[in-house]
């Protein structure tokens, strides 16, 4: 859990102990870091039985290519999925921890995990962290009260929306969403239009690129369908693979082997606890 | 030409003493994105009529989209009053090529080429027309959709637009433009475009302007507004899963 549980039950109000440092630190010359949409498209709707998340797969870093294949759809409870865009580390820190506390609150409730705990979960860390932990997540589930979708943003705001888009392709998919939209759609329909939306994304925008990651929530089911589309395939491989012309003439062979053999002495004393 | 940099010349040499900017340094009254798309009998451009002075919405009749000649079709964004300036050039420009009375005008890769010249000299000199500039039209049959930014950047495309347009409209134009647009359907594609801008864009007004340039000439559409829909379950009642929350 977070450091409060273990302190003294806070008196109420903001904690002030690190304003000192904090000015301490400006004074030194760091400016506190302001937000940063880092490459990806990631993309969430609600549909007639459910919720769909839809995401790119590049990793950036830089001008480079980091991961040409990463995922970007993150486990939360068998109900609720989280798509992450920013650093990659925030988004899969932040993730994996509210995951483990969910599990310790299904234990301790014994019921479903609903999509507002993992909401007020993530939302009271980020915004501890004053926007320091670089995640916009787009958060989806379906529970008892229904189907759910919320965007958290680094400082620690939240929407409750019926579409969502977050990342650097977050405006190329959003005009796919604003222009196609509508409630009520089908299964199909819904993810026709996800993966249409992650595609403008990949399209359009430097940052995001690769294949398309799907993730179908419904009450009591959950399709993950990873590589749902892969719109750019490698294009030219040699098909007669790699030969080596001129062949490598053997002069001598020897073999040397690596593990020592190791004598073991029967008796002597037994191992200390 | 010449007569309007040598007045700026002798002004800049007169007032060094009292060194005050004679540059452009930031807009004050912008309009936001133009977007332009060629269709079957010519170029079909859509602006809305707002111009912002700073985070107000101060004028909601601005025409930003002004023809040019006879063939042409200008539409700008950003600064208004560096946009005034570009049409008085523009109306000098035709003016000395009606002059000549030969029977020739200029085409619109013509006012295209002299729009970036101005652009790019001005921002050599440190002193931008703060504009995005699409320019359109048609002549001998041949279509021409062209666009220039403020520091004199300068390509041709079957579909262009300017500022926030080039984010949310061009996704949708890459997808759904073909060569064989009707009008109706031209005009359909660039509203679905522009309802995008107006939910999305902070600074764009609900008074879309649609104006189009065929071989017969320049026409402009009244302005009208957008249906937009706001009525998802969502937005009716947000916090329907956690009470209090928000």
């Amino acid at each position: 859990m977070s450091k409060v549980a273990v302190d003294v039950p806070p008196k109420g109000g903001f904690s002030f102990d690190l304003c000192r440092r904090n000015a301490m630190l400006s004074e030194k010359g760091l400016r506190p870091s302001s937000f940063l949409k880092t490459g990806t498209t990631i993309v969430g709707l609600i549909f007639q039985d459910g919720v769909i998340l839809g995401a790119d797969t590049r990793a950036t870093e830089g001008p480079i290519v980091a991961d040409k294949n990463c995922e970007k759809i993150h486990y939360m409870a068998p109900n609720i999925y989280c798509c992450g865009a920013g650093t990659a580390a925030d988004t899969e820190a932040v993730t994996d921890m509210v995951s483990s506390q969910l599990q310790l609150h299904r234990y301790h409730t014994s019921r479903e995990s609903r999509v507002v705990t993992a909401l007020t979960l993530l939302k009271s860390h980020l915004f501890s962290y004053q926007g320091h932990v670089q995640a916009a997540l787009v958060l989806g589930g379906v529970d008892v009260t229904g189907p759910h979708l919320h965007t958290i943003y680094p400082h620690g705001s939240t929407d409750t929306l019926p579409f969502a888009t977050m990342g650097s392709g977050s405006l190329a998919a959003m005009s796919v969403f604003e222009s196609k939209y509508r409630e009520g759609l089908t299964r199909d329909e819904g993810i026709n239009l996800v993966t249409e939306a992650i595609c403008a994304g990949i399209f359009n925008d430097l940052g995001s690129g690769s294949n398309v990651d799907v993730c179908v929530i419904t009450k009591g089911h959950k399709d993950y369908l990873r590589n749902h589309q892969s719109p750019n395939p490698r294009t030219y491989v040699s098909s007669k693979g790699y030969s080596f012309p001129k062949k490598t003439e053997v002069l001598v062979t020897k073999i040397t082997p690596l593990k020592e053999v190791v004598e073991v002495t029967e008796g002597g004393d037994a191992m200390e606890e | 030409m010449n007569l309007v940099d040598s007045t700026q010349v002798n002004s800049t040499l007169l007032s060094s003493e009292t060194a005050s900017s004679e540059r452009t340094l930031y807009p004050y009254v912008t309009g936001t994105s133009v977007i332009g798309i060629k269709y079957k009998d010519g170029i079909l451009m859509a602006a809305d009529m707002g111009a912002s002075y700073g985070s107000t919405l101060r004028y909601k009749s601005v025409e930003r989209l002004k023809p040019v000649g006879k063939h042409s079709l200008l539409g700008a964004s950003g600064e208004i009053s560096d946009f005034q300036e570009i049409l008085r050039y523009l109306d000098e420009l035709i003016l000395y090529d009606n002059m000549w009375d030969d029977g020739n005008s200029l085409g619109p890769k013509e006012v295209h080429n002299y729009l970036t010249r101005v652009m790019y000299n001005r921002r050599n000199k440190f002193n931008p027309l703060w504009n995005s500039l699409i320019l359109g039209g048609i002549k001998n049959g041949q279509k021409y959709l062209g666009m220039v930014s403020m520091i004199g950047v300068h390509f041709e495309d079957n579909h262009v637009a300017t500022g926030f347009g080039n984010h949310l409209a061009r996704p949708i134009l890459r997808d759904e433009w073909n060569e064989n647009l009707s009008f109706e359907d031209g005009v359909k594609l660039l509203e679905k475009c522009m309802r995008v801008l107006l939910y999305r864009d902070r600074s764009a007004v609900n008074k879309i302007q649609i104006a189009k340039i065929t071989e017969e000439g320049f026409t402009t559409y009244p302005p009208y507004a957008l249906k937009t829909f706001w009525n998802f379950s969502a937005f009716e009642n947000p916090t329907v899963g956690a009470e209090g929350s928000w």
